[in-house]
């Protein structure tokens, strides 16, 4: 295969050209909210495949990272004879970080994926141009749906892989050092605070929109055939998974200024 | 079949003969680097019919994308229906193309839906149209490219010519002012060519509808210029000698990004360009 080389103010040009195109496809799926026509069908079918699709893995995910949290941090807390905070910690690292990231984590593995084929699928195939030249506009009728069930989902998807994660956490606490059950879950629920709560349920909603956005924008700029399809596909995922994970450590940052540590 | 409604009578009154529907003015076009479309300047008359041919890469399906909006023009302006649709903003345009239909070379038919939800996808989305109207028109398209008996089938499940025939009758449904064709029989066997070609034909002779064709095939446009929908034998048939002057249809020949020839068949038959007897022989 030849290599081609690029001058580096193109490979410039082109990477501030993408950003220009992901700004504008992400602006307009929040504009389209505003004004007529809203395809409501397609968004709770998004919602569907989105929300209740995701369901089993996050709840598989969240119930064994908190089992796996609760068993590293439970061993450690032994040895400082702290062993009755098991609760607290499992609870706030779940609420505040970890049931956000991993739910987010999955979602975007299995939708920002899955969004850049089919949208990919149906430029290379014309499907996006005749939609335009039918008189529909595919932002509107495709990109707003995804972006706005995403974001609705994940926020729910995450609540339940917060529950998911303290119970396994509570599950693992129990099991492998006979914390008793009730201890452990009144301990991880009156640990919460506003401060805890806000930042969890935050991050979804920004986690939504990335995963959205992004699968959506390689989906709509997919070009070169089925190859180029299956490109801006990994390039979806990897580019959401980055993006939420610098994404969780600023607003981490942001709001533990605001609220304090 | 689905008798022809009173489209073609209501046109002919709504556009005198000689009206524009469709006019390139010094349209300049590039992809990265490489001239596309260097300067062309046509117009396609009311009822016409427009034969594009050139070589692959010439531009031609470029041209398509162009009167309908889908691409935006480096110079130059594009009429279409008295609008000037170059400085049209997308949202303007989406109402523009309600009257103007394309069928795409690959047919695009929207994969996830059935015949009917592809056909009926233009009536769907205005959202005012009543289901009975819905059905009727359906019906009536589909009637028009002889695939009533697909209706709750998926576009994978049908040949590559029904496709296209799925694909005119999604186009015809709201019965545009301009139609345009990207290659509506590029790799199809002959006999099924022939049958897009009488589709075609029928929809120029019934409804008198302004069309852009791009083909790769010579006789396809032949055909066109030489034969007329009978309407009383609902089939194509060969017009007399004597009457081939007055089929409504031009052709038009790209090289390089200019237009080398825009004229009837009488005259591509007499032109002296050598290229262009090359192309034609």
């Amino acid at each position: 295969m030849d290599i081609e080389l690029i001058s580096p103010s193109d490979w410039a040009k082109q990477k501030i050209l993408a950003v220009q195109e992901y700004a504008v496809i992400a602006a307009r799926s929040i504009g389209n909210l505003f004004t007529s026509p809203r395809y409501l069908g397609d968004t709770t079918q998004q919602a569907d495949l989105i929300g209740v699709g995701s369901l089993p893995i996050v709840i598989l995910c969240g119930f064994f990272t908190g089992g796996a949290l609760a068993q590293n941090s439970g061993s450690t807390l032994q040895r400082f004879g702290s062993l009755s905070l098991i609760g607290q910690l499992v609870s706030l690292g779940m609420v505040r970080e970890l049931g956000p990231v991993i739910t987010g984590l999955m979602v975007a593995g299995r939708n920002a994926s899955g969004m850049a084929s089919e949208l990919g699928s149906m430029v290379v195939t014309e499907q996006i141009d005749a939609m335009r030249a039918l008189g529909t506009d595919p932002m509107r009728k495709l990109v707003t749906p995804r972006v706005v069930s995403t974001v609705v989902m994940l926020f729910f998807l995450t609540i339940i892989s917060d529950a998911f994660g303290i119970a396994g956490g509570g599950v693992a606490s129990a099991l492998f050092f006979g914390v008793d059950f009730h201890q452990y879950w009144s301990t991880a629920w009156q640990i919460l605070v506003f401060q805890d709560v806000f930042m969890g349920l935050a991050k979804p909603v920004l986690f939504g929109f990335i995963i959205s956005s992004v699968g959506c924008y390689y989906g709509i700029s997919a070009r070169g055939g089925t190859q180029g399809v299956g490109r801006a596909t990994t390039q979806a995922v990897v580019a959401s998974s980055i993006l939420i994970i610098t994404v969780d450590f600023f607003i981490t940052r942001l709001s533990m200024t605001l609220f304090g540590g | 079949m689905a008798s022809p409604p009173l489209v073609a009578e209501q046109r002919i009154q709504s556009h005198p003969p000689a009206a524009i529907t469709l006019e390139f003015e010094n349209v300049f076009m590039s992809f990265e680097d490489k001239q596309v479309l260097d300067g062309i300047s046509f117009q396609l008359r009311f009822g016409e019919t427009k034969a594009i041919f050139g070589v692959a890469g010439s531009g031609k399906s470029t041209i398509l994308k162009l009167a309908l909006g889908l691409l935006k023009p480096d110079a130059g302006r594009i009429f279409v229906l008295g609008e000037e649709i170059t400085s049209m903003p997308e949202s303007a345009l989406f109402d523009l193309r309600r009257r103007v239909g394309i069928v795409f070379q690959e047919s695009a038919l929207f994969d996830s839906l059935t015949v009917r939800e592809n056909v009926a996808f233009r009536l769907l989305e205005e959202g005012d149209v009543p289901e009975e109207q819905i059905e009727e028109r359906v019906r009536e398209a589909l009637s028009f490219v002889e695939l009533e008996n697909t209706v709750n089938l998926y576009p994978s499940e049908l040949s590559g010519g029904m496709r296209r025939r799925v694909a005119i009758a999604r186009t015809i449904i709201t019965h545009p002012e301009v139609l345009l064709y990207d290659s509506p029989t590029g790799g199809l066997d002959p006999v099924t060519s022939n049958t897009i070609i009488e589709l075609l034909v029928k929809q120029r002779d019934v409804y008198k509808t302004s069309a852009l064709l791009v083909t790769h095939r010579l006789q396809d446009a032949f055909t066109m210029a030489t034969h007329y929908f009978d309407r009383a034998e609902n089939k194509m048939k060969p017009l007399p000698p004597n009457a081939r002057a007055s089929v409504p249809l031009c052709f038009l020949i790209l090289r390089d990004g200019h237009i080398i020839f825009d004229g009837d068949l009488k005259s591509l038959r007499e032109t002296r360009d050598e290229y262009i007897r090359e192309y034609i022989s």
